[in-house]
């Protein structure tokens, strides 16, 4: 790539001194530090000449040029990180080196983020390592701790979105008289199972369709596990693993429907089928805009329904109702972090929400559907058809003013959203575990109270 | 004393970042800033796999140079700067951990702040599957002050076996 006139004036502001670098006679480079000043509107870069036969630069041959600062911080390292890196050949000019750039390398942390440098080097890392195996004969991968690879590889901190709607789907049916514990367990091994299947399955996909590899700048939240892109676990690996979360939790699944009534596959059939499809062909749901509802669903009203269901044996209107709010908040945390995604996923054809809308609609989308949300929890309280005291969620709602703030003023900078994507999952976590409080708070005072007033009912 | 002169070891103790040069397969000088680390006998350098053209490129050619040349990157009394040059080798034998038992010590005397980052290994899991670069130097520039448009001070090292 060859050098703008913006990046070579910007030289003279951004760096204090060059380093010449050449291959010398005896065939080692030599670099040596100078002086400069760029002149952008030639093109051109003066360089201070250097005294000593021995390190001067040679003339009319190709050099590197480099320019280098960080700011030291002590007791940490440094900050501030940048360099320039030009080639061209050198001329003599009155008592100067003038070197005309043909082609430039460069890195700012301040302009692309060491997250993102770093992951543009994944294709050379991958390629380094493959020859390094043919060389040695040895499978040369990169590692982690069996810990921190399963942690990473099923994204399991986002087991909160299973644990949440199972729950409250149970604490429905505490109320009502109905629970088990045993069976409240197996439900969430169950429910974490199908989770963890869909996490992994969902990143084989991702790397099928090219969405990660495509994808330079995940999160933490965001961008997959990318074990396999990485070469952490092979795309066998992952299938097994996805395999075998889908067997047990389908078991699970299926161990629960015989014992408490065969009506539960209809809710079991539909979450899997919404799981498989939210990436996997023919539907790709998330590929369609669809991901939100999908994960809506499966997230929400279907697990709190299933978890209702094992505990007393039939559907109810209140843990579908109930789980609505649950869906809605955790959609919004794929719809928010999808926003950083957005060019990685627009350039496979995957064509989310954010992919569709503008930056404008999306943050009015996510503004109007927590106004629902928590409209939704107020009406339904109010109104009795769930437990009263989940009007105690409310008190979630401002977890999410700093994600709207954050959405508008750092929408374009993926590094710069992750506190408001971390904020967005504590909005589902906080305003579910209140809801469950509620329901909490409603099963005590019915077991206590022979007449509990109507506000804890 | 080491293997160096001392006014260029007191430089590598200190030194934030080199400007360290390898060649490339056409011939062409590639210059990357890098933090160099030192025992008295060897530079020693850390590449992640992330960034590993230039592990290929020593592979291919061992001749490297390596300057420090940055005031503000060094904290010595005096201001100098020098380049070495020498013949560099490449240990990718165990990307894993390899680096950490060899050079982790002489990084963290640099960038503290490592110690933190490698606790969150599991965020960065390439950039820490590291190979060494391992430099004897053959020659050392040096130019008190850092003035180089006097000629520097040369000093010829021993050969590399």
């Amino acid at each position: 790539m060859k050098p703008s006139a913006e990046l070579i004036a910007g030289l003279n502001e951004r760096f204090n001194h060059a380093v010449i670098a050449f291959v010398g006679d005896d065939g080692y480079p030599l670099s040596v530090a100078t002086g400069f000043r760029a002149e952008p509107e030639r093109g051109v870069v003066l360089l201070d000449d250097v005294a000593g036969a021995e390190v001067q630069p040679p003339e009319g041959e190709r050099v590197n040029v480099v320019f280098s600062h960080i700011r030291p911080q002590p007791g940490v390292g440094y900050d501030e990180r940048r360099y320039v890196s030009l080639w061209g050949a050198l001329r003599r000019d009155n008592g100067r080196l003038e070197l005309r750039p043909d082609r430039v390398h460069q890195w700012d942390e301040q302009e692309m983020s060491f997250f993102e440098f770093s992951e543009r080097g994944v294709p050379q890392a991958r390629r380094y390592m493959k020859r390094l195996s043919a060389e040695t004969g040895r499978d040369v991968r990169p590692r982690l701790s069996f810990g921190w690879l399963f942690l990473r590889a099923t994204r399991l901190p986002f087991l909160s979105a299973t644990l949440v709607p199972v729950l409250l789907g149970i604490a429905v049916a505490a109320l009502a008289d109905d629970f088990s514990f045993w069976v409240a367990l197996l439900t969430l091994i169950g429910g974490a199972c199908i989770h963890l299947g869909v996490n992994v399955a969902n990143d084989i996909f991702d790397t099928r369709s090219g969405a990660d590899q495509a994808n330079v700048n995940p999160t933490q939240f965001s961008g997959g596990s990318r074990v396999i892109l990485y070469g952490l676990l092979s795309m066998r690996q992952m299938v097994l693993l996805s395999i075998g979360f889908y067997g047990i939790g389908i078991g699970i699944g299926i161990a629960l429907a015989a014992w408490r009534g065969w009506e539960l596959l209809w809710i079991g059939v539909a979450g899997a089928l919404i799981s498989v499809f939210y990436t996997a062909p023919p539907l790709k749901l998330v590929h369609r805009g669809m991901g939100e509802i999908a994960v809506a669903l499966g997230f929400g009203p279907i697990m709190a329904l299933g978890a209702y269901f094992v505990q007393t044996g039939e559907y109810d209107r209140e843990p579908l109702l109930a789980s609505i709010p649950v869906g809605i908040l955790i959609a919004l945390i794929l719809y928010v972090n999808e926003v950083p995604d957005q060019p990685a996923d627009a350039s496979v054809g995957k064509r989310t929400l954010p992919v569709r809308l503008s930056r404008e609609a999306v943050v009015r989308g996510y503004v109007g559907a927590v106004a629902v949300t928590f409209a939704l929890i107020a009406a339904l309280a109010v109104a009795g058809l769930t437990a009263r005291p989940t009007l105690i969620a409310l008190a979630a709602a401002p977890l999410a003013l700093p994600v709207v703030r954050t959405l508008r003023e750092s929408y374009d900078n993926p590094y710069a959203l992750m506190p408001a994507m971390g904020r967005n999952i504590q909005l589902h976590v906080v305003t579910g575990a209140l809801l469950i409080l509620g329901y909490v708070i409603a099963i005590v005072a019915d077991a206590a109270l022979e007449d509990p007033p109507m506000f804890l009912t | 004393m080491g293997a160096l002169p001392e006014s260029v070891e007191e430089l590598l103790d200190t030194a934030l970042v080199a400007e360290v040069t390898v060649i490339d397969p056409s011939g062409l000088p590639v210059t990357h800033p890098l933090i160099p680390l030192y025992d008295g006998e060897l530079i020693y350098l850390t590449s992640s796999v992330l960034f590993s053209k230039k592990l290929e490129h020593i592979k291919a050619n061992p001749k490297v140079s390596l300057a420090i040349s940055d005031p503000a990157a060094v904290t010595v009394e005096q201001f100098r700067r020098a380049t070495i040059q020498g013949d560099a080798t490449v240990d990718d034998s165990d990307l894993h951990s390899g680096w950490e038992q060899r050079v982790l010590p002489l990084w963290r005397k640099k960038e503290p702040a490592i110690d933190f980052f490698l606790g969150k290994r599991v965020a960065l899991p390439l950039f820490f599957e590291r190979a060494i670069i391992e430099i004897r130097p053959t020659k050392t520039f040096l130019w008190d002050g850092g003035h180089t448009d006097r000629p520097p001070k040369v000093f010829e090292l021993r050969k590399a076996l």
